[in-house]
């Protein structure tokens, strides 16, 4: 028993390794995606950052405001980056020979997502590099402790949503479609204003969307203090959206074995 | 044509020329239909980003030194048409990399057409993508309420804009891709793109942008191109934003064709 689990660790953290390996060995498609949240911060915040003078904004510093969704944006590209990797590791027949290997499901699953939960400390860092030479508020060594480990656990879940589509469609030509869907499910949110300041139709969908809980959470300790009761809905939202998405990943997963 | 005989007339040449641009721009056209990944930069992100600055900043609109508009939404439209029209420019780059790579361009070089062609042919494309995103832009303003002040002729001269733009951008996209003929180094120009139109009145009015965003703004083309595009939406066809935003696009062209001529004698030289 301690053989076969010390077996899928070992396993794991070599799909792990393989996945981190290609950030030395392919920098060209790595940069864009470590750059981009840290260019969307910057550029939202210098585009928008007049909207904290609207009555009812909850901070005077945008910037603040906007960085941690570039943290969940971080996440989510580096999930999309994941499942566009498997979906050329399908095309190149590589995943076959993963498939017809003794490792379990569960571990190749395991072993590609979590690869993403690590990738992502590269935007998260470099944001937050920049973030704080530029004067964003520390939010404190807790907050940002539980900031980066929902950024990591988002990144997770993302790449399990990247996974199920490489899985079904088999093909990088799938790549829009894990990128547009990451890249909604994070801006269509609180992201640029407070609830009670979205307009129109994102008003009812930031409410509907759980990564909006999930958003609150990591903003939490950015813009005021790291409480209980910011907490828990942005917990549960991320462990409700991982079952989800563990179940349908593993479930590609094993249709694509018969 | 055997040697010693006389060249075709001038007509006939250009008759002939304008023949292979088309086809080959025909076939940039389709290929950007075939693959989601050149189609979705031109439209779905754009359409994304649209739909998420006017939901999200819509309430800009009561900043008191907004300018007057029917609505946010109206006055986003030139900027996701511009990102659209950029990322057109940079996902020719890709497809024109590529056909470097796969050798389809050393085939064009060695082929009895004029050298030129191959690049003609995809800026030809990117035009009429550009016009294509003008158009579906026009339409999913009208179709959630936005409104065109100018009416039919201030659509036209936006959608004139909006193809010359797209062809400008081509012509940068022409010279990553001859300059360096990798689609990694192409792909890499994405977030260039964005840092661009953050720093230009895309998105935003140009007096509430923040510093040192509003002072690059006021030197970036792209704020020409911006407002030329936006006024006709905003407010009745005048001349002097048209004649400014097409003087932003000349701007661009003129350094992305200098750029490409330069790529193209390298790349000439190397075949």
């Amino acid at each position: 028993m301690t053989t076969g689990l010390a077996f899928e660790l070992r396993t794991t953290w070599a799909l792990m390794r393989r996945a981190i390996n290609e950030i030395a060995r392919v920098p060209a498609a790595v940069i864009p995606a470590v750059l981009a949240p840290t260019i969307f911060m910057c550029g939202l915040a210098a585009v928008f950052g007049n909207l904290t003078q609207l009555p009812g904004f909850t901070t005077d510093a945008y910037l603040t405001f906007i960085l941690p969704v570039g943290f969940l944006q971080g996440a989510a590209f580096t999930g999309a980056a994941t499942g566009v990797n498997l979906a050329r590791d399908i095309e190149l027949g590589w995943f076959d020979r993963l498939l017809a290997s003794p490792a379990p499901r569960g571990v190749l699953l395991a072993g590609t997502v979590l690869s993403a939960s690590l990738r992502v400390l590269m935007p998260i860092t470099l944001l937050m590099i920049v973030g704080l030479a530029l004067g964003v508020n520390f939010p404190g060594v807790d907050g940002l402790v539980f900031a980066v480990f929902i950024a990591s656990c988002f990144a997770a879940v993302a790449a399990c949503y990247g996974v199920i589509l490489a899985l079904k469609f088999k093909t990088q030509a799938a790549a829009p479609l894990m990128q547009a869907g990451v890249f909604m499910a994070v801006l269509f949110t609180t992201a640029y204003a407070p609830q009670e300041l979205l307009t129109g139709w994102l008003q009812d969908v930031a409410k509907l969307n759980p990564v909006t809980q999930i958003l609150e959470a990591v903003r939490q300790g950015f813009v005021g203090d790291v409480t209980w009761a910011d907490t828990w809905p942005g917990l549960l939202a991320l462990a409700g959206l991982g079952v989800l998405m563990i179940g349908l990943a593993m479930r590609g997963l094993r249709r694509a074995g018969n | 044509m055997s040697p010693g005989a006389a060249a075709p007339p001038l007509g006939a040449r250009i008759v002939a020329e304008s023949r292979v641009v088309a086809a080959l721009g025909r076939r940039s056209v389709r290929q950007a239909f075939r693959r989601p990944q050149f189609l979705a930069p031109i439209i779905i992100f754009p359409s994304l980003f649209l739909a998420v600055n006017t939901g999200g900043a819509g309430r800009a609109v009561d900043l008191p030194q907004f300018p007057p508009v029917n609505g946010f939404l109206d006055f986003q439209l030139a900027g996701a048409m511009l990102q659209s029209t950029m990322l057109a420019g940079v996902s020719a780059a890709i497809a024109l990399a590529l056909d470097i790579q796969i050798g389809f361009v050393d085939r064009l070089v060695a082929a009895p057409i004029a050298r030129w062609s191959f690049v003609l042919g995809r800026l030809a494309a990117t035009g009429v993508l550009g016009v294509m995103a003008g158009l579906w832009f026009l339409m999913v303003g009208l179709v959630f309420g936005a409104e065109i002040v100018a009416g039919v002729p201030g659509a036209a001269v936006v959608l004139v804009l909006v193809g010359l733009n797209a062809i400008a951008w081509g012509t940068i996209g022409a010279a990553i891709a001859l300059n360096s003929g990798s689609p990694s180094v192409a792909q890499g120009i994405f977030p260039i793109v964005f840092v661009i139109l953050f720093l230009s009145s895309a998105f935003f009015p140009e007096n509430l942008l923040l510093e040192p965003a509003r002072t690059i703004a006021e030197w970036n083309p792209m704020s020409l191109i911006a407002d030329g595009l936006r006024d006709p939406i905003i407010s009745d066809l005048s001349l002097r934003p048209t004649l400014e935003g097409l003087a932003g696009i000349a701007i661009v062209a003129a350094v992305g064709a200098a750029l490409s001529a330069r790529g193209l004698n390298k790349k000439l030289r190397s075949a």
